[in-house]
């Protein structure tokens, strides 16, 4: 389990940064976005890089909803819950993806593929109820289409060791 | 690329760029708005692009794709110029007959013209269309019409005249004056006027300022920013620059939303060719003005939205807001004096320098100047992006732009004003819509989200969602909105879930008003406005819940149960395959039924019941 981990690339973006602490932010969301979260490793090293406590770096770490602290599956579900999604059933799309991934919004599948999220607003209100798969939008999105874009994503007979209901 | 140095040069890049683009010139847009990509306009200007190709009209015609038109509803939208033509709905399939037809012949595909929902008329020309006719659009005025990585269109629209005047002929306090006397309200929600927040920030001591612009567009149900920043950034950058010489500052930031990449690239792009052409960077216009913006993105924190903690955000801390005794403008970022405003507002001040603060100022109502965008969503026909001037009755918006309710069902009420509004009944429908109309009603007008609700839609259901909403939200610094928020989630849920009783309502009334008080900042000061505001216009749905255990809409889900209704039932079995707890039974052709107790309410039955047959009661 304890895999060295490489974090060439964690130095490489501070440095992009010129190690400035009022980038701390930016430099998270970009490690967020090469590691799909925030290994324990880089948040040391940026805190030490940076100049900043340790505690600080978390305290953003965890404040901010687009940071995670636990690796991020492959492909991120986030199904919209703004205020035009939600009169269009947006919970109840929520609910079913739920029972269909076998995992709680915020959670991640146990093969590592989906992390299922739920969003305050794409801002893309006129195809409500809206779902967002990585960067492709699904718009209108009725209850029995959620099967079918899980199966464009998770082919049938691949990582099947989640869920056993 | 020359550098601009005075305002001769600027008009005549502007007209070599007009030459260049040949007025009258053949054009198709496609719209790359979010909600027309969803939809697949990428492949259509794809398609569109081959075909021109095919058809021989490669170089004889410009296809262009641009930022959103606002007519979400009907997208992918397509327009061809000059004739305006404008095409809904359309398909990759359609782009060879549009360049067949269209581009090369001249004829209009009826196919893919709007259709007048009452007088079944089409109408091939964009600015005849209802939804587009009762709409005055300033901070909107090129979206649609330019493509947004493209500065040379922008200045060709008369784009950067505004900061030439600006910085060679007026004096900082000239510009105060003039937005000041246009009259020019914060368009972020709290309505705070423009004039005298700058006024403050530059008489304001200690040496260097910021400009902020606020583009963390947090409100659920509102995406005006987004579609400015995506389909206009010029105008965002320009309002900002003439904001910076009037204010005296030489460093601004713009935050924007982490879920809004397509900004972030477009405003990116844009900074970049503003420093090319010298309108950022040392010495603009030859005023010895030097100014630079830089871009932050939010971390996914809705309180970021307020000015005190986007600026610790911004700084690179947790977005927690502070007391506000001392004033941003006095001690904001990095305690320097800093003023923030709005993308909309910015975008709206180029405008006002063109054209003069009269010219704004007769526009709107007494109190509330100008045009107002509102993203109009819900349960209405054409959803979408709307700009109005101020003071125009809801009845309007809805039913003379928005075109109605959807299915011509009843109009409940609508929510304006985000998790700080409230909602607004039929009662009210012929109220004027501006700032101090919106507040007096109980709502608020908020960053202008207008989410229009039916019978359908449960009053007590959209407070817990909006209260859910705030607890998530809270950044936790407050007790009272940390733990009263809760606390009233929590209340609102036994509503909903049957175990209200009759102490429930005084009880919520009570926490309300310590919310409202114990809170530092609009967060917590406004988050009882959904409930409060509902309760005022809608208690009798709060008391069906309570003493009943009704929900009158068929929305919550412990107070209802789905069942079949025989006489319209056909047998499909098309909820039967659906159902996952195989709750449904009955035999091919004949009516269905539920049996409750396996039923989870999951709804898919509704769902996929083409004829109706499912009720929830």
């Amino acid at each position: 389990m304890e895999k060295k981990m490489d974090l060439n690339k964690v130095n490489e973006i501070i440095n992009k940064y010129n190690g400035e602490k009022n980038w701390l932010i930016a430099i998270f969301q970009d490690v967020q976005a090469e590691y799909r979260y925030l290994p324990k490793e880089a948040i040391g090293l940026v805190a030490n890089r940076l100049k900043i406590p340790l505690t600080q770096a978390y305290a953003v770490a965890t404040f901010y909803k687009s940071f995670s602290l636990v690796p991020r599956g492959e492909h991120e579900i986030h199904v919209c819950l703004g205020t035009a999604c939600h009169l269009r059933g947006g919970q109840r799309l929520v609910e079913n993806f739920e029972r269909t991934l076998a995992v709680k919004a915020g959670e991640t599948t146990k093969d590592m593929k989906f992390t299922l999220e739920t969003v305050n607003c794409l801002g893309a209100c006129a195809l409500a109820p809206l779902v967002r798969v990585d960067q492709k939008n699904y718009g209108k999105v009725t209850a029995d289409q959620i099967q079918k874009i899980v199966k464009e994503y998770r082919p049938d007979g691949e990582g099947k060791s989640h869920g056993n209901d | 690329m020359e550098t601009i140095k005075t305002l001769p040069e600027l008009e005549k890049l502007r007209k070599n760029i007009l030459a260049e683009l040949k007025p009258g010139h053949p054009e198709i847009t496609v719209c790359g708005g979010t909600g027309c990509l969803s939809n697949g306009s990428e492949q259509v200007a794809e398609a569109l692009a081959e075909e021109m190709k095919k058809q021989g009209l490669d170089g004889k015609v410009t296809l262009k794709k641009t930022g959103c038109h606002g007519f979400c509803e009907r997208g992918p939208l397509v327009t061809i110029h000059p004739q305006d033509i404008f095409y809904q709905r359309v398909g990759f399939k359609d782009a060879a007959e549009i360049v067949g037809e269209t581009l090369v012949k001249g004829a209009t595909i009826d196919r893919l013209l709007y259709e007048d929902p009452q007088s079944k008329a089409k109408i091939s020309r964009h600015d005849e269309i209802p939804f587009y006719k009762h709409q005055v659009r300033i901070a909107l005025r090129n979206n649609g019409r330019i493509d947004p990585t493209n500065i040379r269109e922008y200045i060709a629209k008369g784009g950067y005249a505004a900061l030439g005047k600006a910085l060679t002929s007026m004096t900082p306090e000239g510009i105060i004056d003039t937005v000041e006397k246009a009259g020019l309200r914060g368009r972020g929600g709290g309505g705070f006027p423009a004039g005298r927040k700058w006024r403050s920030c530059r008489e304001a001591h200690g040496d260097g300022r910021y400009v902020v612009c606020n583009g963390d567009e947090g409100d659920p149900g509102a995406f005006m920013d987004r579609s400015i920043m995506e389909g206009d950034p010029h105008s965002v950058i320009e309002g900002m620059i003439i904001g910076a010489f009037a204010i005296g500052s030489n460093q601004g930031y713009i935050y924007v939303r982490n879920e809004y990449p397509l900004a972030v690239k477009h405003l990116n792009i844009a900074l970049d060719q503003c420093r090319a052409y010298g309108f950022l960077g040392k010495n603009i216009f030859n005023s010895g003005f030097d100014f630079d913006i830089r871009i932050n993105r939010g971390g996914g924190a809705f309180v970021c939205g307020e000015s005190s903690a986007l600026m610790a955000s911004l700084e690179g801390r947790a977005g927690e807001p502070r007391a506000k005794y001392i004033h941003t403008v006095e001690r904001g970022l990095w305690d320097k004096p800093t003023n923030l405003n709005n993308v909309e507002t910015w975008a709206n001040v180029p405008e006002i320098i063109n054209r003069g603060a009269n010219w704004f100022a007769s526009l709107g109502t007494k109190g509330s100047k100008g045009t107002k965008v509102f993203s109009l969503v819900g349960k209405v026909k054409n959803t979408g992006l709307v700009e109005v001037p101020m003071g125009i009755t809801l009845r309007d918006i809805i039913f003379k732009v928005g075109g109605g309710m959807l299915k011509d069902k009843e109009f409940k009420a609508v929510q304006t004003g985000g998790p700080s509004g409230g909602c607004i009944p039929k009662s009210l429908i012929d109220m004027p819509v501006d700032f101090d109309e919106l507040t007096k009603a109980g709502s608020m007008m908020g960053s202008g989200g207008m989410i229009v609700m039916d019978e359908s839609d449960c009053m007590v259901d959209v407070a817990k969602y909006f209260t859910k909403f705030l607890e998530e939200e809270s950044c936790g610094k407050c007790v009272p909105c940390r733990e009263g928020v809760r606390r009233m989630k929590e209340i609102l849920i036994d509503i909903t879930e049957g175990r209200g009783t009759e102490e429930s309502i005084p009880l919520i009334e009570e926490l309300a008003e310590t919310i409202t008080w114990g809170s530092l900042c609009a967060l917590g000061g406004t988050a009882a406005n959904p409930v409060l505001s509902t309760l005022r216009y809608f208690r009798d749905e709060y008391e069906a819940h309570i003493k009943e255990k009704r929900c009158p809409a068929g929305v919550c889900k412990e107070l209802i149960t789905y069942t079949i209704l025989e006489e319209l039932c056909t047998g499909c079995h098309r909820c039967f395959r659906e159902c996952p707890q195989k709750a449904v039974s009955g035999e091919a052709k004949k009516p269905h039924t539920i049996d409750p107790a396996k039923c989870i309410k999951c709804g898919i039955c509704y769902d996929v019941c083409k004829f109706d047959a499912v009720a929830k009661k």
